[in-house]
C-alpha cells in the first residue's frame, strides 16, 4: 500500500494548537517552525516504534505493546515521558474496564427489556451495535498480522 | 477521514490524546519490520507523540535565540537538533540555513583545495603525463 506524503504528516491543527499551549501566552510561531516540528513528530513516531520494534523482537514477540514503548522512551533518552505516559495507560485501561463493564450491564439490561418490551428493540441495538463494533475494532487491530 | 482534531476518534481516547490514532498508525506501519501494533501501544506512541511536541517547542524556545522577540522560529529548531543530544536524531530533517552566497563561497573554496591536491599528485607521479 503506498502511503501518499501527506499521509506521513500529522494535522497542522492539532501540531499547532498543542505547540500553543506548550509556550508561554502571546509567543507567536513562524509557519516554517510549525512545519519543522511537524516533522521532527514524524520522525519521532518512526525512530519510537522501530526503536519499541527492537524491544518486541528480543521478547519473541510480533505485536508491539505498551511496555516495548516506554522501554524505548528510556532508550530515546525520553525518560522524562515515562511517568506521564504510565498515568495515560492507567487512566485509558480504567476506560476501556469502565465501557466493557457498561457494555455488558447494558447487554443485560436488553435481555430483561427484549422479554418485556419489544417496542424498544430497534433504539436499544443501535447504541448496542456501535459499542460492539468498537470492541471487534479493537480486538481485530491487537489481532491483525499484515504484510 | 473525520480523524482531524479532537472528536470522532475510536475508543474515546479524546480526552487522553488529540491526535488522530489512525494517523499515528499509518506512520508506524510504514516502518518495514513492524507487523502488528497493539491498542495500547498505539495510544501510548500517539501520547508520547504530543509529549514530544511540547518538549521540543519549549526547550527550543528558552534555548533560542527568538525569546528575546517572543517568538519561535526555524533557527531555534535546528539550532536545538544541532546543540543537543537528546534532538540530534533531528539533525538530518532540521539543517541549519546559510546564506545563499555562503554556501556558494564555501563550494568555491572546497573546489579550489581538490584542484590543489590533484596538482600535487600530477607533479609526485612519473612523467607519464603528457607535459607539452
Amino acid at each position: 500500500m503506498a502511503e501518499r506524503p501527506e499521509d506521513l504528516n500529522l494535522p497542522n491543527a492539532v501540531i499547532t494548537r498543542i505547540i500553543k499551549e506548550a509556550l508561554p501566552d502571546g509567543v507567536s510561531i513562524s509557519k516554517e517552525a510549525r512545519s519543522a516540528i511537524s516533522r521532527a513528530a514524524s520522525v519521532f513516531v518512526l525512530y519510537a516504534t522501530s526503536c519499541a520494534n527492537n524491544f518486541a523482537m528480543k521478547g519473541k514477540r510480533k505485536t508491539l505493546n505498551a511496555s516495548d514503548v516506554l522501554s524505548a522512551m528510556e532508550e530515546m533518552e525520553f525518560q522524562r515521558f515515562v511517568t506521564p505516559l504510565k498515568e495515560a495507560l492507567e487512566a485509558y485501561r480504567r476506560e476501556q474496564k469502565g465501557k466493557k463493564e457498561a457494555s455488558e450491564q447494558k447487554k443485560k439490561d436488553k435481555d430483561k427489556k427484549t422479554d418485556s418490551e419489544e417496542q424498544d428493540k430497534g433504539r436499544d441495538e443501535d447504541n448496542d451495535e456501535d459499542e460492539e463494533r468498537l470492541e471487534e475494532e479493537e480486538q481485530n487491530e491487537e489481532e491483525e498480522v499484515d504484510n | 477521514m473525520a480523524d482531524v482534531v479532537v472528536g470522532k476518534e475510536k475508543c474515546g481516547e479524546q480526552r487522553l490524546v488529540s491526535l488522530p490514532l489512525s494517523r499515528i498508525r499509518v506512520i508506524m506501519k510504514s516502518s518495514p519490520e513492524v507487523s502488528s501494533i497493539n491498542q495500547e501501544a498505539l495510544v501510548l506512541t500517539a501520547k508520547a507523540t504530543e509529549l514530544f511536541v511540547q518538549y521540543l517547542a519549549t526547550y527550543s524556545y528558552r534555548h533560542g535565540s527568538g525569546k528575546e522577540k517572543k517568538a519561535l522560529t526555524y533557527s531555534d529548531l535546528s539550532d536545538t537538533a544541532e546543540e543537543s543530544e537528546t534532538f540530534q536524531f533531528l539533525a538530518d530533517i532540521l539543517p541549519k540555513k546559510i546564506l545563499a552566497s555562503k554556501y556558494l563561497k564555501t563550494l568555491k573554496e572546497k573546489r579550489e583545495e581538490e584542484e590543489e591536491e590533484e596538482n600535487d599528485n600530477d607533479e609526485e607521479s612519473d612523467g607519464d603525463g603528457a607535459e607539452s
